[in-house]
């Protein structure tokens, strides 16, 4: 059984159209997880999976018998997904190169040599681009097509990059978009916005925040967050982060 | 600029990977079969960005169901193109999971009839 986890904890900055999406997330999660027959005598058979869980079963069903697909190797996949690559990858990589100027430079000029040696480099992030926030520059990254996103580093996208809203305006009205996130920028500051491809994945270097100066990688990848390499917010500092625990 | 960060959780915060467990399975099932080399990953883009413009004019999707709504109707219609499935087989092969799950009492494994 996959593990869910909570639905309930308020994210920050959380823009408004991601809300519908975690609207119909949490009726569908509800859905997986209540049973309504379980208690009906007329209904004891077993919970019937809805109609594309059932199509998504016998295509696996056929694909299996036709010798083309490992179901262990499915298994291994949605393991790896689920509890093995996530953001914690990248918050690592951005910590070092907050802590290794040697490093960070190496990162920007060949991040696919940098990752690969971290061994953190795979499926999707086949060609990976790191790009820099400053004082001058903020970086957000989109996928206008799909949702092409670095998954080595990141894990699986969420809800709202993949959505309609987030996809058509990251790129129309950037500063409208980091605004639903909380995120108001100086008027110095440009934007640039950042289009994924099948070939190009992106991952944004936030900006090292204020106070962290003495931290060890450990402590400064804690005030990483997905959504800072994705350009919709900054590096916590660590007296918000404190706050945020206590 | 640092002074105005919103207070933000750590990574591994609050929501599933997957909502729902034939959501994992499909993306699964989908990269497993990219990596044996049914298909490039350029040409699953090409085809599930298409999937999604065209369910996108309908409505406004949220990137939440309506994704992997999209993300199997795009793998459904590439593996019959490449006769990987036939699509009599799939619905003949939904219906039977369909009924392996009503004959099966609530608890039970289910299983699909023998033969099949």
């Amino acid at each position: 059984m996959l593990n869910f986890g909570s639905n309930d904890v308020q994210l920050c900055g959380t823009p408004k159209f991601y809300w519908n999406s975690r609207g119909v997330a949490r009726r569908v999660t509800g859905m997986a997880h209540d049973d309504p027959h379980s208690d009906d005598p007329h209904h004891a058979h077993a919970h019937l999976p809805p109609d594309p869980a059932l199509r998504v079963k016998a295509l696996e069903t056929i694909l299996t018998k036709r010798g083309l697909i490992d179901p262990a190797a499915l298994d291994e996949i949605i393991d790896i997904y689920q509890n093995k690559i996530g953001p914690q990858n990248g918050a690592r990589v951005v910590a070092k190169a907050w802590s290794d100027p040697a490093f960070k430079a190496q990162l920007l000029a060949d991040a696919d040599q940098v990752l690969r040696e971290m061994d953190i480099y795979g499926r999707q992030g086949e060609h990976m681009v790191v790009v820099e926030n400053t004082p001058e520059t903020h970086n957000m990254v989109v996928c206008t097509l799909c949702s092409c996103y670095p998954w080595p580093v990141l894990g699986i996208p969420p809800a709202w990059y993949k959505s309609d809203a987030y996809r058509a305006r990251a790129v129309r009205e950037p500063r409208k978009v980091l605004a639903d996130f909380g995120i108001t920028l100086p008027e110095g500051t440009k934007v640039r916005v950042w289009d994924s491809t099948a070939e190009v994945r992106y991952l944004v270097l936030p900006m090292r925040p204020a106070g962290s100066d003495g931290l060890d990688e450990e402590a400064l990848a804690a005030l990483v967050n997905r959504d800072c390499m994705v350009g919709t917010a900054l590096a916590t500092s660590p007296g918000d982060l404190a706050g945020d625990t206590a | 600029m640092n002074a105005a960060s919103p207070p933000c959780l750590p990574h591994g915060g609050a929501e599933p990977v997957f909502v729902e467990p034939w959501h994992a399975q499909v993306f699964a099932l989908t990269v497993h079969l990219n990596e044996t080399g049914r298909f490039s990953w350029a040409d699953w883009v090409a085809r599930f960005s298409a999937t999604l413009k065209r369910h996108g004019l309908a409505r406004e999707l949220d990137g939440g169901e309506d994704y992997f709504t999209a993300w199997l109707e795009t793998l459904e219609i590439l593996l019959v193109e490449t006769e990987d499935v036939q699509r009599t087989d799939v619905a003949r092969m939904r219906d039977a999971w369909e009924e392996a799950y009503l004959a099966t009492p609530h608890g039970a494994p289910v299983h699909l009839p023998k033969g099949l």
